[in-house]
């Protein structure tokens, strides 16, 4: 299972790059989300797998998965809903700011900038 | 009487200081009257500063060296020292001298109209920077007041802005100069290096080590290059006549008496550690000659008598540079003994000239002649001045320039240099008369005037009585030599030679020798190749083309700033897109590297890399595979990669399920929902579909590389996730979270207790990005894609059945009931503060997706109530943080650090067992800013569905 | 119970928290001169501290390292939020009733910046850092749309798509280093870095190093500033020079995780930086300096020799010998106030400029040509360290610090010395074509009823000068100070014992709930 679970990650960051490539801005968002879903995990693995084992503590148990990643992954999940949700607004304005949804804003890429 | 010192260097500064500050005051006066006064402000410093001076140059010519020393960074060894011998005292009195007589001379040459406090001021800080040179006991606080020369002398050759060519000049000689200054700091730093010190007396005593030393010729190199540069040498000399481009005054002070003067001062300081070697020998003595004759053959061509001017200064810059490097004690003598003469005639020379520019409204020589009858006394002194320039018998310039014949003939080394050295100096001799006798015969003889703007007379008094000083000085020295300037020549001359002098007298006959056989030839050859000139080649039609120098210059920057702007330009081409390539493209190589230069992570582990393999997972992975590249697949038709990313996030939650982390998984859920509302809702105002790329070698690129990151972070994981894992300090976590976290969910125990900062942070970053979605779009109106695209997507009224509107509004209640529930629980099962603030937030913005642009009804539509009660939200992202502050800095009270928790445990009915632990508070604080934040962002953007309608 | 290292946390937290609880400008604005003025005396009051040796290690939450999260304060921490403090108070003060009101949220968004900036400089865990990491960015997206405008936007879209790159990067590189060595707290780090070897080597060089792009990301290290440029150029001019201390964020975090983790004592990951990335640092200095003279208008060249001053701090943390850190550390506040006061006074030029504004064409003068004048000169001398100013002394400090003690010095420090040198020149260059085209080939009246800068106006950049001043004056104090701060850097042995030794006070935790008997 960490096979799959490693491929797994490498299938979402890697599909997650090649959007965060992408001329357009929706499409990087859509990137940088499946990105997220990649690191998220990624954090997880790191403290290794436990099927079914969540460190909810009783008297006795033991076994646990590692609860400090999954604290990390929460963390970082709150953390990338607020950057994306940002960045989406960012777009939206950009796009009504110059009509284009380019990653550049519309903007020449080394404009003297605004006052 | 160290503080002599002080005042001496301060007093000119202290000067300028209250000159920029009175500027204000003056404005209102008249325009004489602030010329007036900032010229007697200016003099008064500088009469404080001749006082201090006249003060200490007793004692100095007693044989003390007077110090003074405050340490300012000891461990560099770098000391605020100033250190006065007789070389010191000597420069400091020309700087002084000429100060005074050209501060005299200014007051009456400018026009009142002029920004005069700013001029003076200006020229009281160079005076107060040529001091510092002068004065310093360090070498690099000698080239902190160097590069201060540099730029004061920026701003007065830029002092009439108006003019491009005074821009230009100023722009030209920083340019040159400040690159010597660059190469005279590394100079500088590596002499102390090598000599263990920058205190002068530590440098000048270790001559030996340093000529002996490997990076000799680096250092003595770049410190020339210094001197070089500063005082115009060949071939960088091009840079002196465009500074002519400033105010006269300017010209007589800067650029002829003292700061060109710095670089020989320079080289007559370190004359102890640096001279002496053949590197010495032939670099500046051939300097100097190349300058020496270039100076003087452009001389004579000039039409502008500045020019002229400039071109002699040159050159006899080049002569006393070359008396340096023939490197005997009796030329070193005659260096310091030239440099003074120079300064008083060239002085005066300049003084004379603005004061026919002044008086004529020209500078040309081809318009101006026969001024002796307009302005006969400063005729004579003019001519007498030139004739001591040309070396003429009984006036100071000859006797130098003796004893620099002299020198050139008793030159010692190879033929060639035996011939070529005094050859040289015969022929530049020769050409200095010429120049000096075109400017008396062009000026002042040679006819009449041309259509001059104004009828020349003589200036007002006072403004004449600086070339009158000057000139006197020049008789006075040339016919009383050793009675006048021998004492101060004595003790100047002894320090450059570091204590020994060679036996001279400065006699006027010396019987006739070998020098006066020359100074003659050179008379009579140089008048006469004049006359031919005038006569024969027509001196006044040759246009002698000196640009080179400055076209070159000009050239180099322009190329400089072309390379410039291509590099930058072709760097900053790819915008947003280049920058991203290369920042993953590094990271895949930070990533990658290690991988190729250590050992592999595979190598030598027993578990079995693969792990067992159940049917379940392996399906729930491949769906999760299949969506993710169906993301890609369709990322052109937005919704369509929306419901896949969707479906990819609900495999992520599943995996975290099935691997026992059900916080996880409920939290990514919600994330999940909020994140795909916000998209539908921002959707409106995206395009619905993005065009094909043309680029498919771009695509391919990045398909390549984004596989080489995805394969590399795969492998990273597996590699991490099958080796053992002992040293964790995880099972400390599980062990503390009941019996001192207080809860036994160690994960939300952790969020909130163990790792508090984190959340701590994380809430702020929540409660900012609500604040400023808000503000991006508190303000404006968006035009949403409207026609048929809104068809194809983005939820418009079709999609709004009102039965999903009731039924979101009818579980509201309810959802809000487990929202609260959740957030009581967090602490012992699944659930706390964000994910019941996500919870919340979202059945809040059912209600606005529900609603939507439908119900417009006012009062019907909790978003539109929400909206309304923006502030309230504001309040409520205020006192979450607020909340979570203060139970943070509760246990302040009872003396534990920030965050403290402690807790009891109250049992609620069919809640359970309630921990009432205080970071229970912080819970409730994370609960508010996310509820906030969340409903913040989306309202925004829901409010913009209605402001469109 | 000293809480010095988390007073500039929470202070600023708790002053956003009151401004969104009472929104009226007016006392937003109190409130911000109010937090800010005591972030400036509590920063002060961490640098004395500091000075004499002291070393603060702050258990948030009461719990031992490594488990729970530990701050600390030492001389570099210190004097980062003390200089953080002091830009913030210029910042503010630039833009107290003029730039705050441009737009919602100024003051609450700029205390979260201070926060997060504190954090980072004090915090002394990865995990935390990145957090902290983030707090600043999400403030500086707000603070860099502040005012709106086209150009801000756009900026703002491509600025934040890379830094959430390089945030994925930074968890990433921080989980794989929990991965490897199973803790986060720097000096536990430390402790067991020596311990790996192989495998976990590689892995754990494959973590440092990504870490290290991150850090280079934020500090715009060649080839990764490419960013910075139109993003800085675009702010307001409060902001950028608020921003031209986000750089050093990333600087510090390389010389904080370089030396305490990745430093000599680490085993086979021994120096996993040093020296090469000195070369990047020096290449990328140049091509700032050439971006300086190609700078169009004079916001984009404070920005290039932003970029420039971190290659140039960068080269002498790189070289990574304790004169060279210290040349770095004594350079540091001077370059970052001079840039401020760079993006203060293009603000200045701009106005009666009109059109032309702050682009390097003749145009309309300047307003008060002589006060603004003289400040860009002022300015213009610190930028390009030149003397009297200490930036000249901390140029002269790395290039003494590059000669070796005894023996003939490396033809690469001749190099070294070319670029450095070479660079400065650059800038000369630059500064001097800006100031003639600006303050001297002016065309024409200042367009009409522009408002003159007043003299308030003209404060906050004094302000910045005046501390570059004293930096020059106190060099001595100063240059001590960094000796020190490097000396303590390259022996952090002493910190990880410190940080690893700090018991939690006797208390709460112990009370065991009945349910668990």
């Amino acid at each position: 299972m960490e096979l799959l679970m490693a491929s797994g990650i490498a299938v979402l960051s890697g599909s997650g790059i090649y959007l965060l490539l992408r001329p357009r801005t929706f499409d990087t968002i859509l990137g940088l989300t499946l990105l997220s879903y990649a690191v998220n995990l990624f954090i997880f693995s790191m403290g290794r797998l436990t099927v079914g084992r969540a460190p909810i503590v009783e008297a006795g148990g033991s076994g646990y998965a590692d609860p400090l990643p999954q604290a990390l992954v929460l963390t970082a999940i709150v953390i990338s809903f607020a950057m994306t949700a940002l960045l989406l607004v960012l777009a939206v304005r950009a796009k009504a700011a110059s009509g284009s949804d380019d990653v550049d804003g519309g903007e020449p890429p080394a404009g003297g900038g605004a006052r | 009487m160290p503080g002599a010192l002080l005042v001496l260097v301060l007093a000119p500064f202290a000067g300028a200081l209250v000159l920029g500050c009175l500027s204000q005051v003056m404005a209102t006066s008249t325009p004489q009257g602030r010329l007036r006064h900032s010229a007697w402000i200016a003099g008064t410093a500088a009469l404080i500063a001749a006082f201090a001076f006249a003060l200490l140059a007793p004692s100095v010519f007693d044989g003390e060296v007077q110090r003074l020393r405050w340490e300012w960074l000891p461990a560099l060894g770098v000391g605020f020292g100033l250190r006065m011998d007789g070389l010191a005292l000597m420069f400091a009195g020309l700087i002084l001298g000429i100060g005074l007589l050209v501060v005299l001379y200014a007051r009456w040459y400018l026009s009142p109209q002029e920004r005069t406090p700013r001029f003076f001021a200006l020229l009281l800080a160079f005076m107060g920077a040529m001091l510092g040179i002068a004065l310093s006991d360090n070498l690099i606080l000698l080239a902190i007041f160097w590069e201060l020369t540099s730029l004061t002398s920026f701003l007065l050759i830029g002092f009439w802005q108006h003019r491009a060519d005074a821009r230009e000049g100023a722009r030209m000689a920083l340019t040159v100069t400040g690159t010597g200054g660059l190469a005279l700091l590394a100079g500088v730093l590596l002499l102390g290096w090598i000599a263990g010190g920058w205190d002068l007396d530590t440098v000048l005593a270790a001559g030996d080590r340093v000529r002996a030393h490997a990076l000799y010729p680096v250092c003595l190199l770049l410190i020339l290059a210094g001197a070089f540069t500063k005082s115009a040498q060949f071939p960088v000399h091009f840079w002196l006549p465009h500074a002519m481009a400033a105010p006269t005054p300017v010209s007589a002070y800067l650029h002829s008496a003292t700061m060109v003067k710095a670089g020989l001062f320079l080289m007559a300081r370190l004359y102890p550690t640096l001279s002496g070697t053949d590197l010495w020998f032939y670099t500046v003595t051939g300097v100097g000659a190349a300058t020496l004759l270039t100076g003087a053959w452009h001389a004579i061509f000039q039409h502008d008598l500045k020019g002229l001017l400039a071109y002699s200064t040159i050159s006899h810059l080049g002569l006393i540079t070359m008396l340096f490097g023939l490197d005997s004690p009796m030329a070193a003598v005659a260096a310091v003994f030239h440099l003074l003469n120079h300064a008083t005639f060239k002085a005066s020379l300049f003084m004379a000239a603005g004061i026919i520019d002044h008086e004529t409204g020209t500078r040309d020589m081809r318009r101006i002649n026969g001024l002796r009858k307009w302005m006969p006394v400063t005729a004579t002194l003019a001519i007498v001045a030139s004739a001591a320039m040309a070396g003429v018998p009984l006036l100071n310039g000859f006797l130098s320039k003796e004893m620099f014949l002299a020198e050139t003939l008793a030159v010692e080394g190879h033929r060639a240099v035996r011939f070529l050295v005094p050859a040289a100096a015969a022929l530049a001799t020769a050409l200095s008369v010429a120049y000096s006798v075109r400017f008396i015969h062009d000026v002042f003889f040679n006819g009449e005037p041309v259509n001059l703007p104004r009828t020349p007379h003589e200036p007002p008094h006072w403004m004449r009585v600086p070339v009158e000083l000057l000139v006197v000085l020049c008789l006075l020295v040339g016919l009383l030599p050793s009675l006048t300037v021998g004492p101060l020549l004595a003790l100047a001359s002894r320090d450059v030679l570091g204590g020994t002098l060679p036996e001279y007298s400065l006699a006027i006959w010396h019987g006739f020798n070998a020098p006066l056989a020359f100074s003659l030839f050179a008379l009579a050859g140089g008048t006469g190749l004049y006359f031919w000139l005038a006569r024969h080649r027509s001196l006044h039609e040759v246009a002698d083309d000196v640009g080179a120098g400055k076209r070159g210059f000009e050239r180099t920057i322009a190329a400089l700033l072309a390379a410039a702007r291509a590099v930058t330009a072709t760097l900053e081409g790819g915008g947003a897109r280049r920058t991203l390539l290369l920042a993953v493209g590094v990271a895949v190589a930070a990533g990658a590297l290690p991988w190729m230069l250590g050992a592999s992570p595979f190598a030598g582990l027993q578990r079995d890399a693969l792990g067992e393999i159940s049917p379940g997972l392996t399906a729930v992975w491949a769906v999760g595979a299949a969506a993710t590249l169906g993301t890609v697949a369709f990322a052109g038709q937005r919704l369509v990669a929306l419901v896949a990313v969707g479906a990819v996030g609900l495999v992520v939650s599943l995996a975290f399920v099935w691997f026992g982390a059900p916080d996880l998984a409920l939290t990514q859920l919600l994330v999940e929902v909020a994140t795909t509302l916000l998209m539908m809702l921002s959707l409106r105002y995206l395009p619905p579909e993005s065009p094909r790329e043309p680029d498919d070698r771009r695509k391919l690129r990045d398909a390549a590389l984004a596989a080489v990151a995805g394969i590399g972070l795969g492998a990273i994981a597996w590699a991490v996730m099958v080796r053992p894992f002992d040293a964790s300090i995880a099972p400390w976590f599980i062990e503390r979270t009941v019996s001192e976290g207080g809860g036994t969910n160690a994960v939300n125990v952790i969020i909130v207790d163990f790792r508090g900062l984190d959340t701590f942070g994380e809430m702020t970053v929540m409660l900012v990005a609500g604040l400023v979605i808000h503000a991006l779009i508190a303000r404006i109106a968006l035009p949403a894609v409207s026609g048929p695209e809104r068809a194809t997507g983005a939820p418009g009224e079709r999609r709004h059945p009102l039965m999903f509107a009731t039924l979101a509004r009818a579980l509201l209640p309810f959802a809000l009931l487990v929202a609260v529930y959740f957030l009581l629980r967090g602490h012992n099962l699944p659930g706390g503060g964000f994910v019941a603030g996500l919870l919340a937030a979202i059945a809040l913005l059912m209600q606005a997706v529900a609603a939507g642009p439908a119900a417009g009804r006012p009062g019907s539509d909790p978003a539109a109530l929400v909206a309304r009660r923006l502030d309230r939200l504001h309040l409520t992202l205020g006192a979450g943080l607020l909340i979570a502050c203060l139970s943070g800095l509760g246990s302040w009270l009872f003396g534990y650090p920030f965050l403290t928790s402690t807790f009891g445990h109250p049992v609620l009915p069919w809640v359970g067992e309630l921990p009432l632990a205080s970071a229970a508070a912080f819970d409730f604080g994370v609960f508010l800013v996310v509820v906030g934040a969340t409903v913040l962002a989306l309202t925004g953007i829901g409010r913009l569905a209605r402001r469109e309608r | 119970m000293n809480h010095a290292a988390i007073v500039p946390i929470v202070l600023p937290a708790l002053a956003a928290a009151l401004m969104l609880i009472d929104r009226r400008i007016a006392s937003q604005r109190l409130l911000a001169w109010v937090s800010t003025l005591l972030l400036a005396a509590s920063g002060a009051w961490l640098v004395t501290l500091a000075a004499d040796g002291w070393r603060g290690v702050y258990l948030a939450g009461n719990w031992a390292a490594p488990y729970g999260i530990v701050l600390v304060a030492d001389r570099l921490s210190a004097l980062m939020v003390g200089l953080t403090a002091l830009l913030a108070v210029v910042a503010l003060g630039a833009a107290h009733k003029r730039w705050d009101t441009r737009g919602e949220h100024f003051h609450p968004l700029l205390q979260v910046q201070l926060m997060g900036l504190n954090g980072a400089f004090l915090t002394g865990d990865l995990f935390n850092l990145f957090v902290f990491f983030e707090v600043l960015l999400i403030a500086s997206y707000g603070l860099l749309v502040h005012g709106d405008g086209r150009p801000r936007i756009a900026a703002g879209l491509r600025f934040v798509t890379l830094n959430l790159f390089g945030s994925a990067l930074f968890l990433v590189a921080a989980s794989l280093l929990y991965g490897v060595t199973g803790t986060l707290n720097f000096a536990d780090l430390a402790a067991r870095m020596p311990a790996l070897a192989g495998g976990d080597a590689t892995l754990a060089r494959a973590g440092a190093w990504m870490l290290l792009t991150v850090f280079c990301l934020k500090a715009a290290i060649l080839p990764l500033y490419l960013w910075l440029p139109g993003t800085y150029s675009a702010a307001s001019p409060p902001v950028a020079a608020l921003f031209a201390v986000m750089t050093k964020v990333g600087l510090y975090a390389v010389l904080r995780v370089f030396t305490m983790v990745f430093g000599a004592g680490a085993g086979a990951l021994a120096n996993a930086a040093f020296p090469w990335i000195a070369g990047l640092a020096a290449a990328g200095y140049l091509l700032a300096m050439l971006g300086a003279l190609a700078g169009a208008d004079l916001r984009r060249l404070a920005s290039m020799l932003l970029i420039g001053s971190a290659g140039f701090l960068l080269i002498g943390v790189g070289l990574g010998t304790e004169r060279s850190i210290a040349a770095a550390v004594f350079y540091l506040p001077h370059t970052t106030l001079s840039a401020a006061a760079l993006y203060l006074v293009a603000d200045l030029v701009a106005r009666g400029r009109g059109e032309a504004a702050d682009r390097l064409r003749p145009g309309p003068a300047p307003l008060r040509p002589a006060a603004v004048g003289l400040l860009f000169f002022a300015t213009a001398v610190a930028v390009a360290g030149l003397p009297p100013l200490g930036g000249f002394i901390g140029k002269a400090m790395l290039l003494a610090a590059m000669l070796p003690d005894t023996g003939s010095p490396a033809a690469s420090v001749g190099v070294m010395w070319a670029v450095v040198l070479g660079g400065s020149l650059f800038a000369l260059i630059a500064l001097a074509r800006a100031g003639s085209v600006l303050f001297w080939k002016s065309e024409a009246a200042p367009v009409p009823g522009a408002p003159a800068p007043s003299v308030r106006e003209l404060l906050p950049c004094l302000l910045a000068l005046a501390a570059v001043v004293a930096i020059t004056v106190f060099a001595a104090p100063m240059q001590r100070y960094a000796q020190a701060t490097a000396a303590q850097l390259l022996a952090p042995e002493a910190l990880v014992d410190q940080v690893l030794r700090t018991v939690p006070r006797a208390g709460p935790h112990q009370s065991r709930p009945e349910s668990f008997r």
